[in-house]
This record gives C-alpha cells, structure tokens and sequence, in this order.
C-alpha cells in the first residue's frame, strides 16, 4: 500500500467556536479515520483549530470553469445585493 | 549532589523521551507518505518539548552550573539511562510504529501515576504531556491495528517488528535504586504495578490487529543501569554532533 494509491481528502478546519470550517488543503490518506489524524498533524499543529472535516475529494461536484461566464458574471453589476447600503454595527464581526 | 537520587529518577523519565524523540526526529523528510512524515516529527518534537521540561527542573537540582542543553547533549554513552526500547532503529515503518506503540502504552500508564506524585513539577509536567502522549498512543495503535489487519506483507513486517521489540518491553518495569527511594517518598511510580495491565492492553491491540502475541520470555535489559545496544552509540553521534564539534555553540 503505497501512499500514491491512497485517496485525496479535502479538509476542513473551524479556528475557533462560533466560525464555519474553512477549506484549508487536502491530504492523503486510506480511509477517514486517517485522513482526520492526518489533517490534525498537517493543519492543525500551531494550534489552527477546534473541529476538523473530512470529505474525500471525489464527492466534490465543481463547476466548470468555462460555464465561468455565465454562472457569475451576471452578479457582477447587481450592486444592490452587497449590504453596503447600511452601517454594521462593530459588534457584528465576520460578516 | 544533595538529591541525587531525584535528579537520577528524571533523567531516567526524560532519557526515554529524548532518545526516542531523537528516533523519530530521523524521520524529517525521510518518512513514508508527506503525512506520516509530519505525523512522526509532531511526535519527536512533543518528546523534546517534554525533555526540555525535565531537563530544566534536573538541572535545578544539579544546581552545578550545568544547563538542560549540557545534560541533554553534553553526556557519554553510560551515563544515559533510557530503557533499550525507545533506541533501536526505523528498521522500517512496522519496527517505527511498533516500537512506538509498544512505549506509548507504557508511557500514558507512567504519566497518569506520576500526576500523582507529590513533587509538584514532576506533577505538573506529567498533567502537561499526558494529552500528548494520549494522542501518540492512539496513533500508533492506529496503525500497527492497520498494518496487521491490511495485507499479507504488511502482516508479516508488523508481526516481525513486535516479535523482535518483544525483547525489550520487560525493562520497562524494572527499578532502578533511584526508583525505589522516590516511590518510598511518594515521588516516583511503582513501574512494577504498571507491567499486568500494559501486556493485557499491549496484547488487546495486537489480538484487534489480528496479531500473535509473542510468548517469548527471554527479555534484555541494562538501559536503565546505562548498559545500552550498540545503536546507542551512533545515535548518540548524531543527537550531539554539534554540541562535540562547536563547544557551546547556540542558535
């Protein structure tokens, strides 16, 4: 069993309660339970997080990037759906 | 030395450590997958940060000017007195894991009773490298229950490790004069009471990797008493090579 054969994950870390879990890389590894001890030693060794996600790659469906054009351009002069038009509060924090 | 006996009985805690962070220390850029890679220097450098911490508190007690970094490097083959198990080599990734899983068994044990001692920094250190070592015990349970459970080859290269680092397991309950003195003071832990339940857990993992336990009761022993393997030496040659060659030199 040669690490070339094994799987791609994706991982996802949470930095802290109350934050979403963020892709952060992929790594290798034989089976989930590996991927998240793996994940811990790669992405979570000075202290990145409080939750780990594992998906394996391959149950990603992604767009495709010629589809690039109409997929996202027609957000790009919708101005009025950014919330610029009011004040956050500074209590509101990652918006 | 006025409490020799003290600064003997951690040497023979952190010795375990160091030589055994210097072994997985070996691995940086040389392990298996990028993964397992990371996974063993996390490891190595848990170890040293429990080292230090050991060593920092001895060389209080030696109160004779010498420095952790002295004691850690500074000191011949004779005078460490880590148990023969944590020296011998990454023969391959089965002896790497095996001969891990086979001291992290023993080490959670040992860390958990010396949370109780009533030295106040031994028990603070132990309560601080407990979670650590729980983790590097999980990880190597892990995989030698994989490499014993995964294919035919991956079977025999484990059964082999074990079979082999058998030999050395023993040693690990032996006491040292040292030893007794700091059990009798409430210090130390009475490795003697550790040894049933380590080979029932020991043997727990192996029957769940589908493992023959040895039942070999020939044992070697000496580490403690500073009678080391001949890796010890070159191991030894490496961990100080620095320190021997530019006296004093820091960075």
């Amino acid at each position: 069993m040669s690490a070339k054969n094994w799987p791609l994950w994706e991982i996802f870390v949470r930095s802290k309660n109350g934050l979403e879990h963020r892709h952060c890389g992929s790594l290798h590894a034989a089976d989930s339970d590996m991927a998240l001890e793996n994940a811990r030693d790669v992405y979570t060794r000075r202290n990145e997080g409080v939750s780990i996600w594992v998906v394996e790659s391959k149950h990603i469906t992604a767009s495709n990037p010629e589809n690039n054009g109409e997929l996202f351009e027609p957000a790009q002069d919708k101005v009025y759906r950014h919330p610029t038009f009011y004040d956050l509060p500074d209590e509101v924090k990652h918006m | 030395m006025k409490n020799e006996n003290l600064y003997n009985y951690i040497l023979g805690i952190a010795d375990n450590s160091l030589i055994l962070g210097q072994r997985m220390g070996e691995l940086c850029g040389h392990g298996p997958s990028l993964e397992t890679d990371i996974a063993c220097t996390n490891i190595s450098l848990d170890l040293f940060g429990q080292v230090r911490s050991y060593f920092q508190y001895a060389s209080k007690i030696a109160g004779d000017g010498r420095s952790e970094d002295d004691i850690a490097m500074l000191r011949k083959e004779r005078e460490y007195k880590n148990v023969l198990l944590v020296e011998q080599p990454n023969t391959d990734f089965a002896y790497t894991l095996g001969r891990q899983f086979l001291f992290d068994v023993y080490h959670l044990a040992f860390l958990k009773e010396l949370q109780k001692s009533t030295d106040l920094t031994l028990s603070a250190i132990a309560n601080k490298c407990v979670k650590e070592v729980s983790y590097h015990e999980r990880f190597s349970s892990d995989w030698v229950k994989r490499l014993g459970d995964g294919t035919e080859e991956s079977k025999q290269k484990m059964q082999d490790a074990i079979n082999d680092l058998w030999a050395y397991t023993d040693e690990l309950f032996h006491q040292t004069d040292a030893d007794k003195v700091m059990v009798i003071e409430g210090i130390g832990v009475d490795v003697t009471k550790l040894k049933d339940s380590y080979y029932k857990e020991v043997s727990q993992v192996l029957e769940e990797a589908t493992l023959q336990v040895p039942e070999s009761k020939y044992f070697q022993k000496g580490g403690k008493q500073g009678i080391h393997t001949e890796h010890l030496g070159y191991l030894l040659n490496d961990l100080q090579y620095m320190q021997r060659t530019y006296p004093n030199m820091e960075w």
